[in-house]
């Protein structure tokens, strides 16, 4: 009998073959070249747009949504692209409702922005399908960076690194480049093999080599790298996951979130990858959300994500809870692990609900069970195996200015490196910039 | 309720609403539908004379342009007059006039310039029992090649002759079709007077190429790759032809004349506009051209309950009722001082008003960091530009200063006096009360 939502345990196959291409289709599917332009013309073409403030790469959102509306969807694809090189991706996963979307006077005045991320999905699109890299080299500079780390950081610090001249090598642990592009977002956000198309399109600007597989501790040291290279880039992310650190953890079917999520992207045939009946994610940002929509998209009959706080301290937007409503996730709020039950594989999680207190967040005293076949850990993501001499804060690798780290010729940027707000279209930037300081301490001489 | 019942010229209607001389009303198909559909008149399409009928193009006759969302704002036609029988017009003509007595039933003409051209064709169009007969000196596209249409219609001594050669031959009522392709609407309309036409009817089409295809290179619409001026019409030209009939209303040589009032009207409001400038009813065809002639029923309502929340009870209180305010220049108020006023509960933060101050205009508007924007008195000279590039209607606003004020821009105080140019002491020409 072939397996169905009901089917105990953790399985594969819970849903009828045609099921899985349906539930991993886009979530918002591309726009038609007139609705492009209807939506377009909504743009007031404000002055000192809010939207350009709230976009972390300053994309000249005016200029570009008017490039649509006349006709010019490659242009404004290039304004794009000048600004965000990962214009692409960034169109597809920003949490636009938080960033431009949510500055657009339109949002303001009717709780209808326009449409930017869509709109910049449609002008990325019509340039990166007919082929085009609109970018050109300057001539060689005869410098060499190496960038660790293959990330939206590392892959925008090494395009615009090669565009300034430089020669590059672009390391990352691996096989594939993309980071979390590639292994980390929800596989609805960005079908058709988009990472990889995206990272394929951007290395035609030429002079940067990629060495997947190579990492800090993979063949590379930082030492190394600083005595090789004339710069070094860290774009490393954050590679080690925090532990529940509570009883029956080792529980058959507890997994981070990450690790499912890496698992579901890199999948041949989503109808072979197992489920759990009835899953639990712990955790309240957008890994949560990205792997409880998935579990339930995968075929698990109930898929329950339990924060430990209250809704509003979730760190998925208000957009992203609805999504995962929408496809039937439950959201506990206020409820914190206690320990994970069953008799070598997980069967569930007992929860004791929280308050928030002036002395800070505190345990009730009164409990309670969520049945749980699989339970997926995304409660942070940290720095592991971040090299000895470099100076850290609060976790991370501790920069000033464009990303200059603690030992002179290195710079960081992305989730690796302190402040910013682990976002894609933050992770270009700090590599955008870097890179910039990075060609500016090389051809200046301001060899830090 | 108002009455929309209409009487122009002697042409009874149920309501203002006529179809102009047009595609729409080139067969009594179409005609009926139009009637069915409630429209009050119709403007046959133009007849030509006796003989083997005019031929079109057989590529494209319309060309456009358009707003965002393929809005129809302007259209262009190369079509010429009726390419069917004269035989067969007629005929249709009395079949429908016949079967709606109630319902203008107007006829379009354009022959040669000669007057045994316009007699020969007078007696076939009266006998049909039409209501009147529309003279189209108007065409400014093909017909005008030849000597007709705008060709007459661009020389006020052609309008007068011919008019005066129908008058002569015919009981109807003689409307005469002016067009906009001329320097001053007033002269084409004081020539058809002399002739002793009964009304004018304007506009007619401006000629126009609605774009150019920047791949082939060829005017739009293209026939073979090749362009040629069209008739342009639709929402676009609306302003030039309230213009053009208030010219005509408020001339002293001209007034009094009756107008029928033609040119983008496309809603209720549009036709009320054309009323109220001294139209005494209106024409339509681009609107009934995009979007069918179901239109009629939100024109009609429309109107009805507009004049019924004014307290109108007839058309007559309606025609004319702003002509007064139309005036010179010269005569304008330059006593009045107005500034603008931006309503803060309602702005959105767009920033335009500042944009096209600063860069366009009189640097009046002032942005603070956190967006907000506020008119600086000092400089504002109430253009209106701000209110006119504001995506949110009503919120800012140009508000007149009371009499005693001071105007912070000047320094002087705010006069309840009229007082116009050509009293002012910058004006050369001035003959100030001395």
């Amino acid at each position: 009998m072939p397996n169905s939502q009901m089917t105990p345990g953790i399985a594969p196959g819970r849903l009828p073959g045609q099921l899985y291409q349906e539930n991993f289709s886009d979530l918002h599917p591309p726009y038609q070249p007139h609705e492009a332009a209807v939506a377009a013309d909504r743009c007031y073409f404000c002055h000192d747009a809010p939207c350009v403030t709230a976009c972390p790469t300053e994309i000249d959102i005016p200029l570009f949504i008017r490039q649509i509306q006349t006709g010019t969807p490659e242009e404004a694809a290039k304004t794009i692209l000048t600004q965000n090189i990962l214009g692409g991706m960034c169109a597809r996963v920003c949490p636009t409702e938080t960033l431009c979307e949510q500055a657009c006077v339109r949002e303001v005045a009717e709780g209808k922005p326009v449409e930017i991320g869509r709109l910049q999905r449609f002008a990325t699109d019509t340039l990166m399908d007919a082929g085009q890299h609109p970018f050109a080299r300057a001539p060689e500079t005869g410098r060499r960076v190496a960038v660790v780390g293959a990330g939206p950081a590392g892959l925008a610090c090494a395009h615009r690194l090669a565009l300034h001249g430089h020669k590059v090598d672009l390391l990352d642990a691996r096989p594939k480049a993309g980071g979390l592009n590639e292994f980390g977002i929800a596989a609805y956000k960005t079908v058709n093999h988009f990472a990889e198309r995206e990272v394929a399109w951007l290395l035609q600007i030429g002079g940067i080599t990629l060495h997947a597989g190579r990492a800090l501790g993979q063949g590379a040291s930082l030492d190394a790298l600083r005595e090789d290279y004339d710069a070094v880039f860290l774009g490393i992310g954050l590679s080690g996951v925090n532990a529940l650190r509570v009883e029956g953890e080792d529980h058959n079917g507890v997994a981070n979130a990450v690790e499912f999520i890496a698992g579901l992207r890199q999948a041949e045939d989503l109808s072979a990858l197992p489920v759990g009946r009835n899953v639990v994610v712990i955790g309240g940002g957008m890994t949560a959300i990205d792997a409880a929509v998935q579990s339930k998209l995968l075929g698990a009959q109930t898929v329950t994500i339990a924060y430990r706080r209250g809704r509003d301290r979730m760190s998925a937007s208000g957009f992203e809870q609805d999504l995962a409503a929408s496809k039937g996730v439950r959201i506990v709020t206020n409820a914190r692990p206690v320990r994970v039950i069953g008799n070598g594989a997980a069967r569930e999680v007992e929860f004791e609900y929280t308050e928030e207190t002036a002395e800070g967040l505190r345990g009730t005293g009164e409990t309670f069970h969520i049945a749980a076949d699989q339970v997926l850990k995304a409660i942070g993501q940290t720095l592991d195996a971040a090299p000895a001499n470099l100076t850290l804060e609060g976790g991370k690798i501790a920069i000033t200015g464009a990303g200059r780290t603690s030992l002179p010729g290195v710079w960081a940027g992305g989730d690796c490196a302190a402040g910013g707000d682990d976002l894609t279209v933050t992770a270009v930037a700090e590599g955008r910039d870097a890179a910039e300081d990075i060609h500016a301490a090389l051809t200046g001489g301001d060899r830090p | 309720m108002a009455s929309l019942s209409c009487d122009f010229v002697g042409i009874k209607s149920p309501n203002p609403f006529w179809l102009a001389s047009a595609p729409p009303t080139d067969k009594e198909y179409n005609v009926r539908r139009a009637f069915e559909a409630g429209w009050g008149g119709v403007v046959w399409k133009t007849l030509g004379e006796h003989g083997p009928p005019i031929v079109n193009v057989n590529g494209p006759r319309y060309g456009a342009i358009w707003g965002a969302d393929r809005r129809l704002l302007g259209l262009n036609n190369i079509e010429l007059i009726t390419d069917r029988p004269l035989e067969v017009n007629l005929r249709e003509i009395k079949a429908v006039k016949r079967d709606y007595p109630d319902r203008a039933v107007v006829v379009s003409i354009m022959v040669p310039c000669e007057e045994a051209a316009w007699k020969a064709i007078l007696p076939h169009v009266e006998e049909t029992g039409a209501d009147g007969i529309e003279l189209n000196f108007g065409c400014p596209h093909g017909m005008s090649e030849r000597g007709m249409g705008s060709a007459v219609g661009q020389v006020p001594d052609y309008i007068e002759m011919v008019t005066r050669w129908c008058k002569q031959n015919t009981r109807m009522p003689v409307i005469v079709k002016l067009t906009p392709n001329i320097t001053d609407i007033r002269h084409p309309a004081r020539a058809a007077r002399k002739g002793g036409a009964d009304a004018v009817s304007l506009i007619n089409t401006i000629s126009s190429i609605t774009s150019v295809n920047l791949d082939t290179m060829s005017p739009e619409p293209s026939i073979d790759g090749k362009g040629s001026h069209g008739g342009y019409c639709g929402p676009a030209v609306k302003p030039i032809a309230l213009n053009m009939v208030a010219e005509i209303a408020r001339d002293p040589e001209t007034a009094g004349l009756p107008i029928s009032g033609i040119g983008g009207i496309t809603t209720w409001r549009d036709a009320a506009e054309f009323l109220a400038l001294g139209a005494g009813c209106v024409q339509v065809c681009t609107a009934a051209m995009t979007y069918g002639f179901r239109i009629i029923g939100e024109m009609t309502s429309g109107l009805s309950a507009w004049m019924d929340e004014k307290g109108y009870e007839s058309l007559d209180q309606v025609v004319g009722r702003a002509t007064p305010n139309v005036t010179d220049w010269q005569y304008l108020n330059l006593n009045y001082v107005a500034k603008a006023v931006i309503d803060q509960g309602s702005c959105i933060g767009c920033g335009r008003c500042y944009a096209v101050c600063e860069d366009t205009s009189h640097q009046a508007i002032a942005m603070s960091a956190d967006r907000v924007f506020s008119v600086i008195d000092e400089e504002c000279v109430a253009c209106n530009l701000c209110v006119n590039v504001c995506p949110v209607e009503g919120c800012i606003s140009m508000v007149a200063m009371t009499s005693g004020d001071t105007d912070a821009r000047t320094g002087r105080t705010v006069s309840g006096d009229y007082a116009n140019w050509t009293t002012h002491p910058n004006n050369p020409g001035s003959c100030a009360a001395e």
